[in-house]
């Protein structure tokens, strides 16, 4: 099999047992999985705690082979993990003794072709990453701690952290779960933002139904263990997309209908 | 004086309490100076034998220091080894904890036998005694990492010597110097135990002479002046750690 042209990610028939004794056992954390993305889409996962939306994240970015099928991402089958790719999980994870700013320049100092220009350009990337530091309304807090800054703004910085070396894929594991319903809504408008702008492939991993709907083109439904998407809804919202929208019964009538969708998976 | 300061000053208050209940008590009873010898009188012979005290202390000490420098350098590379690979973890770990729990002071007869009396034995006491909380607190260390902190940087490409450095050796920084500060008193323990039995000189030596020759007091010297050593080496640890760090402190920082 080849991919298929214009797909950004490729999902061909893949499976997923965690080892060789679950696999003899048929066991299996994600079965049957085919999924095409379009270059720049965006697209979210939901699904009941313990699905497998995890190890779907960890299929994509080639940290997990899978056990049978294949997998594209930009028409090149993966083999390991995928250097364009970005990630940020509901911990932010950032480490306490480095600056906010250092955190932020932390792939660069591993990922080529940046690692080997580091020390040369730091200037540059420096600059580059308080820009970005910038646009998630960071500004002031590049010399501060991690452990200085709320909850609401580590994530920010996580997500910058994911997005330094520009990759073309973001890919984010419940990165909002952790915080309070307003800061949530500030950071869907913020990443909603930097996507617009930048218009990177995002995969969003998420239990909020709300969100998936505010932000993606695409809302993937994904069953019980084992995991398989189970329903596939275009979300046809016009963009941009304004917070005011979550209020609209054109909003509330999708969010109903995944909602219905999922419960009938949990009685199941 | 507000809450802070009297925390500050607490010990030293305690310490001048017990010192002067401790006067009080042997002038009120007078209890003899070969049974438990007074304050005052500890004192008196500190400073008559000082030139003899200080030159046990700086043997005991430089033999405790060159113990504790082997016991870092060991420590630190066993600690980065089953620290850093499962296998070896599963491998040394339980033979270590094993080799902990013998009594340090029963290796002293067979150190004499193969380094003969002297430094020898002292210095390779002080340094079993003091490395193993060095190796733990390193593996510790490298071995609590995030799961999701290094797929980030799996992703990117990071070899496990990435992960090591740029986060396993950092976030066991404060576990490091934290062992530090219990391994110095541990090994001034090594030394003393060693010098009690092994050796002609050091402070544990002149504990023993002291103690043969019913001078209390002077004994009691020796007691003050290893304790105080060791004390003001762990402060100094104590000091080094807050400062290299602190970011590992906030929480009493603010």
């Amino acid at each position: 099999m080849t991919a298929t042209a214009d797909n950004f990610v490729d999902f061909q028939n893949v499976w997923l047992a965690y080892n060789d004794e679950l696999l003899a056992k048929e066991h299996f954390a994600v079965e049957d999985i085919n999924l095409q993305v379009k270059q720049g889409e965006f697209i979210a996962i939901v699904g009941p705690s313990g699905c497998g939306k995890s190890t779907f994240m960890k299929l994509t970015t080639g940290l997990k082979k899978p056990s049978r099928g294949e997998i594209f991402v930009d028409n090149q089958p993966v083999t390991g993990p995928l250097k364009i790719s970005g990630m940020a999980f509901q911990a932010p994870s950032l480490l306490p003794w480095r600056t906010t700013l250092d955190n932020v320049l932390l792939p660069l100092e591993i990922v080529e072709p940046f690692r080997t220009q580091f020390k040369a350009r730091k200037q540059e990337f420096e600059a580059r990453a308080i820009k970005l530091l910038q646009t998630v309304g960071l500004d002031g807090y590049e010399r501060k701690f991690p452990w200085e800054l709320s909850g609401g703004m580590q994530q920010r910085a996580s997500i910058c952290r994911a997005l330094i070396h520009e990759p073309k894929m973001l890919l984010l594991d419940e990165p909002f779960g952790a915080l309070d319903a307003f800061t949530r809504e500030e950071l869907w408008c913020i990443l909603r933002d930097l996507w617009t702008e930048q218009k990177f492939n995002v995969i969003l991993v998420t239990h909020d139904l709300r969100e998936s709907v505010f932000l993606a083109d695409t809302v993937y439904v994904m069953s019980k263990s084992p995991g398989r998407f189970v329903v596939k809804r275009h979300i046809d919202l016009p963009r941009p997309r304004d917070l005011e929208v979550t209020y609209t019964p054109a909003f509330t009538d999708i969010v109903h209908e995944l909602r219905s969708h999922i419960g009938a998976i949990r009685k199941s | 004086m507000n809450q802070k300061q009297l925390e500050r000053y607490a010990p030293w208050g305690l310490l001048i309490l017990t010192i002067a209940l401790w006067q009080i008590i042997c002038s009120a009873f007078s209890v003899s100076e070969f049974i438990f010898p007074s304050p005052l009188r500890i004192w008196q012979q500190t400073v008559e034998f000082r030139d003899v005290i200080a030159a046990h202390a700086w043997r005991t000490f430089w033999v405790t220091m060159a113990g504790f420098g082997i016991a870092i350098v060991v420590g630190v590379l066993l600690g980065f080894v089953i620290g850093s690979s499962r296998l070896a973890y599963a491998a040394v770990y339980p033979l270590m904890t094993g080799f902990n729990a013998l009594p340090k002071a029963a290796f002293v007869p067979i150190l004499v036998v193969w380094f003969g009396i002297g430094v020898g034995p002292a210095i390779l006491t002080a340094f079993l005694i003091s490395f193993f909380p060095i190796m733990v607190n390193i593996a510790t260390g490298l071995a609590t990492l995030e799961p999701e902190l290094e797929d980030v940087l799996r992703v990117l490409g990071a070899k496990r010597w990435d992960v090591l450095v740029k986060v396993g050796l950092p976030r066991s920084m404060p576990y490091f110097f934290g062992s530090l500060k219990v391994a110095i008193t541990l090994a001034f323990v090594g030394t003393t135990v060693s010098e009690m039995t092994a050796a002609n000189e050091g402070i544990g030596y002149l504990l023993i002479s002291a103690g043969s020759a019913m001078q209390m007091g002077l004994a009691f010297a020796g007691l003050v002046v290893v304790g105080a050593m060791a004390m003001v080496m762990y402060e100094l640890f104590s000091y080094i750690e807050k400062n290299t760090t602190a970011w590992a402190h906030r929480s009493s920082q603010n």
